[in-house]
């Protein structure tokens, strides 16, 4: 059974927030280990293995990144592991480019403005995803999501960053 | 009368329900513990005769025997320093690295390890004792109490921990509850428990932060609260921080004062423990008032010391600022900003600090929730969880693990299987492969930590799979999965796939401290000791040249004059060199110095002697004479 199955969703990349938590609410009100406390060892231990995969379920999906790399996986898209070299030449530019800028902003202000320009750009990335499962179009899918795992990094080393600067001021 | 009744699935009551055995929801803490219970979605802390919900976490196991907990406990203090033991709590679990961080507070002598558990024992009373003995007294005696006010059996309880509480720390809790005859219902942890006594309170929604300062450890959670759900998005913390640390702060400035009057402590447990109990109230009276006052008495010398808030304040601002620190990164971990929280609750003693109630009203933006009293809401949350977890109740806990679980690979890079704040229970699994043909077993190295490198994470767990099949390099499936149940506990599996000969290993981590660790502690303690020593001796040997030339500047102003010019000038050169090695650091060289002092001097002071004896006797009478002699 795939996540959106586990939680009696529908398969979209535009997933409400809300219904999932509603639907994840209802199932751990289910199987939670703390509606098992006083049953016997088998359906505890089965009641855990449900309650883990709905958890699994609902951490995959409730981030919007970690669900597009979920449904890019469902629809064959294949993906070099975390970590890997970039072989993307425009993303290769994108980001060091990106990185030298972080470098240099040596302010909380500028680091912000870095971080809040990389969030809209997840943002519009996204939009874009979209379409593109629809159209079922594996190469822009790859190249799209490999762009967001690096602007999700760089949100990462930027708050990295701030905190830096943040400490150095204080 | 009833013949059938109907329950929602999982919401049978237990098979014991009704049987008068009740479930306690118990706050077992670094400094103070308390007890309570919840009927019909009330709870109460469970007050002893004089009306104190309290029990102070000190075991004492006294010479005339047996076992005290409690106040009783810290009275002995005092008189055997060395059979009492306070804050045990930050030893729960404990390996090496963390016992620096107690050093001070905790002045135990620290016993080798059995080789079974390899967990941290303390001498205390003549005996090694683990934390885990320790603490189940704690908990018998939370117990006791709550049979004698329920006048009922008391089998089962709910135990709190800090959120931030690793592996090691919850298996030795849960441990520490068996011995006592505790069954553990659930763990649950602190600011989840403190959230519930609110949230069911009041009635709350939205996003909710509890910032929990104790004796010893700090948490920072950030919850959701939502229809009877309590959903902890995130949570971090650092299990040594908290109110015992401003204790340390003051009592280093008490000692330095003493110090700066020129008395000499010999810095042992006793004269700690004194300085440690003066600052907590200091501390404690800096609450409501803008300065206090108290008297420090060492081996017999008193003084006397002024504490501002302002002095206060500026010595515990760079904990306070940790704090801060360690919250902002909670919610940056969430995806959350300060403007998204509904409200902060604030537990634990250390939050009457005033300084640490500004700042964090200034994070938030808001003032922070403080009309159920921090030291009990612990315990009145895990309470109503123990009411939820027996007798069925609607709320929902949905907690998250606090630190990132993972397997050590190649080059001691920590590979991370179950990220921090991944909900619970949890179960995931990692592919891994051989790296060498024909390899047969795999060591796997469980951690636990966010640092990348193996060396900077907590060693949980090591184990060997063994049996697997002869094949090429990268071509066996070996799959680890880790499983993290509702208490937060861990079990680690792993099996070759490809084959279909599935070896399978079980692993419970233990307490995490290998031999190596064991001996670098005992090592480290012993080279302190010996600084410790040779800095004790040093002082000791100045304070008595100190003494010495007071006496003879004393002796010169009034008898100088006993003196010819050249062996005055002897003595005045002899001064100067005693003086010049007290500024040193060579204990010898005072000691010499002081000596030829002394011996110069002494034609000087039996001439005194003389006179004095002369001046004494003329023209006295028998009993003027004798009142002389008396005085």
């Amino acid at each position: 059974m795939d996540h959106f199955a586990r939680l009696g969703l529908p398969a979209a990349l535009d997933l409400d927030a809300a219904a999932l938590d509603r639907a994840y609410f209802a199932l751990q009100r289910q199987w939670h280990p703390d509606r098992f406390v006083a049953k016997p060892p088998e359906d505890r231990v089965r009641a855990s293995a449900e309650a883990a995969s709905v958890n699994e379920a609902y951490r995959t999906l409730k981030d919007p990144l970690s669900r597009a790399f979920y449904m890019a996986g469902m629809a064959g898209v294949d993906l070099p592991g975390d970590g890997k070299t970039i072989d993307d030449p425009d993303l290769l530019m994108e980001a060091m480019e990106a990185r030298e800028a972080l470098h240099d902003a040596d302010t909380p202000e500028a680091v912000d403005k870095l971080a809040v320009e990389a969030r809209q750009d997840v943002h519009k990335a996204l939009a874009e995803l979209a379409s593109l499962f629809l159209a079922n179009d594996r190469a822009a899918i790859r190249k799209t999501l490999l762009r967001l795992r690096y602007l999700d990094k760089f949100a990462e080393e930027a708050r990295a960053r701030r905190m830096n600067i943040d400490r150095s001021n204080a | 009368m009833t013949l059938l009744e109907i329950h929602e699935p999982g919401e049978t009551p237990l098979p014991h329900a009704g049987e008068g055995s009740l479930a306690v929801g118990i706050d077992l803490g670094t400094t103070n513990s308390v007890v309570a219970i919840a009927r019909d979605g009330t709870p109460a802390a469970l007050h002893d005769e004089t009306g104190r919900a309290l029990v102070p976490s000190v075991v004492a196991y006294p010479e005339a025997g047996g076992v005290l907990v409690g106040d009783q406990a810290r009275a002995l203090v005092s008189s055997e320093p060395r059979n009492v033991v306070a804050s045990i709590k930050r030893l729960m679990g404990r390996g090496a690295a963390d016992l620096h961080a107690v050093a001070g507070v905790l002045p135990y002598e620290v016993e080798p390890g059995t080789g079974q558990t390899d967990m941290v024992k303390l001498r205390i009373g003549g005996r090694a004792r683990s934390p885990v003995e320790i603490s189940a007294e704690i908990l018998k005696a939370l117990r006791a109490r709550a049979e004698a006010a329920l006048e009922k059996p008391v089998e089962r309880a709910v135990i709190t921990v800090p959120a931030y509480f690793d592996d090691a720390a919850r298996t030795a809790t849960r441990d520490a509850a068996r011995v006592a005859g505790l069954e553990v219902l659930r763990l649950v942890n602190e600011p989840t428990a403190a959230a519930l006594a609110y949230g069911l309170d009041k009635g709350s929604e939205g996003l909710y932060a509890v910032y929990d300062l104790g004796g010893g450890t700090f948490d920072f959670s950030l919850l959701r609260l939502e229809k009877g759900v309590f959903q902890v998005l995130a949570t971090g913390g650092d299990t040594a921080l908290g109110g015992d640390d401003f204790d340390r702060a003051i009592a280093e400035r008490l000692l330095e004062e003493r110090k700066g009057d020129g008395l000499a402590d010999e810095v042992d447990e006793t004269a700690v423990k004194a300085a440690l109990a003066l600052s907590r109230h200091m501390k404690e009276q800096l609450s409501d008032r803008d300065q206090t006052s108290g008297r420090l008495e060492i081996a017999g010398v008193p003084s006397f010391h002024t504490l501002t808030r302002e002095e206060f304040d500026a010595m515990v601002d760079s904990h306070v600022a940790r704090t801060l620190e360690i919250s902002r990164n909670v919610l940056a971990d969430a995806g959350m900003g300060a403007a998204d929280v509904e409200g902060v609750v604030l537990v634990g003693g250390s939050t009457r600090v005033p300084l640490v109630r500004t700042k964090v009203a200034g994070m938030i933006g808001k003032p922070p929730l403080t009309d159920i009293d921090p030291d009990e809401v612990v315990a009145l949350g895990a309470a109503l969880q123990a009411e939820a977890l027996t007798g069925g109740g609607d709320t929902l806990l949905l907690d998250v693990t606090p630190l990132s679980l993972g397997l050590e690979t190649m080059g001691g890079i920590v590979e991370k299987i179950v990220p921090r704040n991944t909900p619970i229970p949890a179960q995931l699994a990692q592919d891994f492969t051989t790296y060498q043909d024909g390899q047969s077993a795999m060591s796997i190295h469980v951690v636990q930590g966010e640092r990348e490198m193996v060396a900077d994470c907590r060693s949980l767990a090591r184990f060997e799979l063994l049996g697997i099949p002869p094949m090429t390099a990268g071509a066996a499936r070996i799959r680890v999965s880790f499983a993290v149940d509702a208490d937060g506990l861990l079990t680690v599996a792993a099996e070759e796939r490809t084959t279909g000969v599935a070896q399978r290993v079980e692993v419970k981590p233990s307490y995490g401290l290998s031999h190596e660790d064991m001996a670098d502690m005992l090592y480290d303690s012993m080279d302190n000791a010996e600084a410790d020593m040779n800095l004790r001796l040093l002082t000791e040997a100045r304070v008595e040249a100190r003494r010495g030339i007071l006496a003879l500047e004393a002796a010169l102003a009034k008898d100088g004059k006993l003196l010819s010019g050249e062996e005055r000038a002897a003595i005045d050169a002899t001064r100067a060199r005693l003086e010049t090695a007290m500024e040193g650091e060579s204990r010898d060289e005072i000691n010499a110095a002081a000596e030829a002092l002394e011996t110069l001097s002494k034609p000087f002071a039996e001439r005194r002697m003389d006179r004095g004896i002369r001046e004494a006797l003329s023209g006295m009478s028998m009993g003027d004479l004798e009142s002389r002699v008396g005085e």
